[in-house]
């Protein structure tokens, strides 16, 4: 029998659930707010604020003195790239771990997330050195292996979750209907795991482009994503809340579009196998 | 062509043995069935022929080739699986094709087979339809018929129809036997129903404990069982044993008589039994009675009247009565 929920319990229910997703969506919406104002009114109370004269100047403004194209490009290769790379990787290895495990496949597991558990910068100093002396600094390649290395972990993880959830049957069906590895992997393991797969790609597409810390300390200007384009607005001039809140938005935009439409597809991934 | 000789084949897992060891010929175009008790290693032996498992020891013959360290793709086998194993996101057609466009085969003669196969399998109004679409029995049919578009030299079978109802069981049952007729081509079928094992079989192949008890025909194994175990799994209902004295007056640690062997009379017999159940069939009565020597179970006409409380007389046929001795083996 379904559960009976009283009309005034749900309509609290739902104020809550409001209010929460409101303060967890506030941070965002007064930043997009603040980037419409000018220098002077960014800084009021938010009242005032919002009475003040709205205005595209602070776009315009940060149009002028960056390069967000550059950025925006960056950003999109980094984020795109080691995403690809990160896949052609894990899904063969999610395939190995999940139809033919070994005796140390789990500790091996355990192992790759507990790489997550480091804080990354306890491996800064010799990331930096190694950059330096392969010439990786400052560079799109550098990059592009960095954040596939940093999120190979959590994608062999979430591939191999969804991997286990394929009835092994059918993979041996397909072998005996004499599918090669390749074959076995294209024709039936992917088709059938592309929710799953869907959702790593988007996930991972979602961290790297927000990844700031190791673009902040390796890249300066040629392969520097959005992430720096937005904290070169914190200078030492002072901070300009205008400025910094519509080079945020500019660089929070395309991921937020993205998040917008794939969620449904995001929402199916990550709850795929919760039940049969 | 489709002769398989084991020689000597054994499966060991890391804490277990599964198969200790294994010899057995299957003929070209014989309908086998492996059947046992579930665990005693019926689908490893199965998957060991497939190649879906490698074995520990021994040799797989198929058709004078050794094949024990070859893929399952290179056996030349297709097999049938109990959860039928269809590939959800191709459609019937793309299912059955699915084997010949791993075999690189053009496509006229992939439409050409696909069609055949669906003739003979009823699925031709059914090609464009994915298998969530599909009732068990048409998901068993594309699973066939996947199988049978190959043209392997054997098929397996691993308890394919037992996600089915039982009336779709019967109809499946016949289906598959029919196929065989048709095809004349080698079929193993793993089983746990000896129903499906005494009706379907030129061969049964007994295991128990990953050992072959018995291998024979199915009134071969009925008649003549060679121990206490295969005498207990052939036949429903079961065959009854009776130990003791009334054994012993046989000469014998345990006699076993099935259910038909037992005379019943009203008035006069061997043994006196009290009626407590009686499972009226139609053209035949089971009469599950407690008796001097025990537990029974009688087959009488379907017109007998039987009734709960009632006292009945049981005497064994002596010509069709089985003994066993101390170790359980036939004497």
């Amino acid at each position: 029998m379904a559960r009976q929920i009283k009309g005034s319990a749900k309509a609290g229910n739902t104020l809550i659930a409001w209010v929460i997703g409101f303060v967890i969506f506030f941070p965002i919406l007064w930043t997009i707010l603040m980037s419409f104002h000018g220098e002077g009114d960014a800084i009021k109370s938010p009242l005032p604020m919002l009475a003040s004269p709205w205005t595209f100047d602070s776009y315009g403004e940060v149009q002028a003195r960056s390069n967000y194209s550059l950025h925006f490009f960056n950003s999109v290769v980094i984020s795109l790239g080691s995403t690809v790379l990160a896949l052609i990787i894990a899904i063969p290895a999610a395939w190995a771990m999940a139809f033919v495990p070994g005796r140390r496949t789990k500790d091996l597991l355990m192992w790759m997330l507990s790489t997550k558990m480091m804080p990354a910068v306890g491996v800064l100093i010799p990331m930096y050195l190694g950059f330096k002396a392969l010439g990786l600094l400052d560079t799109l390649t550098g990059l592009v292996m960095l954040m596939t290395l940093a999120n190979l972990p959590l994608v062999v993880w979430m591939l191999y979750t969804y991997f286990k959830e394929i009835p092994g049957e059918i993979l041996e069906a397909c072998r005996m209907d004499g599918a090669s590895l390749r074959s076995e992997i294209t024709h039936i393991l992917v088709p059938l795991a592309v929710p799953g797969i869907a959702s790593t790609l988007l996930l991972n597409v979602i961290l790297a482009w927000n990844e700031a810390f190791w673009t902040l300390q390796l890249t300066s200007s040629k392969a520097a994503p959005l992430t720096q384009f937005i904290a070169s607005y914190s200078s030492p001039e002072g901070l300009f809340y205008a400025k910094l809140s519509a080079a945020s938005t500019m660089a929070i935009a395309p991921i937020l579009i993205l998040g917008w439409f794939s969620q449904k597809q995001l929402v199916r991934g990550l709850t795929f196998g919760a039940v049969k | 062509m489709g002769k398989i000789v084991l020689k000597n084949v054994s499966k060991s897992f890391i804490a277990a043995t599964i198969i200790p060891n294994i010899d057995l010929t299957i003929e070209d175009g014989e309908f086998v069935v492996f059947v046992g008790p579930s665990g005693c290693g019926k689908s490893t032996l199965l998957r060991l022929i497939a190649g879906l498992e490698d074995t520990s020891g021994g040799t797989i013959n198929i058709d004078g080739r050794d094949v024990t360290g070859e893929a399952p793709a290179k056996r030349r086998l297709a097999m049938v699986f109990q959860s039928y194993a269809l590939y959800p996101h191709m459609t019937v057609a793309q299912n059955i094709a699915f084997p010949l466009k791993m075999a690189g085969e053009s496509k006229d003669v992939i439409d050409r087979k696909v069609k055949a196969a669906a003739a003979t399998l009823n699925l031709a109004n059914y090609l464009e339809r994915r298998p969530g679409q599909l009732s068990g029995g048409q998901r068993q049919r594309v699973a066939i018929g996947r199988a049978i578009v190959r043209q392997p030299s054997a098929f397996l079978f691993d308890e394919p129809l037992s996600n089915l109802d039982a009336a779709l069981r019967g109809t499946m049952r016949l289906e598959i036997c029919e196929l065989h007729q048709q095809l004349k081509t080698t079929m193993i079928y793993v089983t746990h129903d000896q129903v499906e094992a005494m009706t379907m079989a030129d061969k049964i192949v007994v295991l128990n404990a990953g050992n072959i008890e018995q291998v024979g025909s199915p009134m071969e194994l009925y008649n003549k069982p060679r121990n206490l175990f295969v005498a207990a799994f052939i036949g429903s209902p079961k065959m009854n044993f009776i130990g003791g004295a009334a054994a012993a007056g046989y000469g014998a640690q345990t006699i076993g008589v099935r259910p038909e062997h037992l005379n019943i009379s009203k008035t006069e017999g061997q043994w006196r039994a009290t009626v407590g159940v009686a499972e009226h069939l139609g053209s035949d009565t089971f009469i599950h009675v407690q008796s001097d020597v025990g537990a029974l179970t009688a087959r009488a006409d379907g017109e007998f009247d039987a009734q709960h409380g009632d006292t009945i007389y049981l005497t064994p046929e002596r010509s069709k009565m089985h003994r066993f001795d101390a170790n359980q083996g036939i004497i």
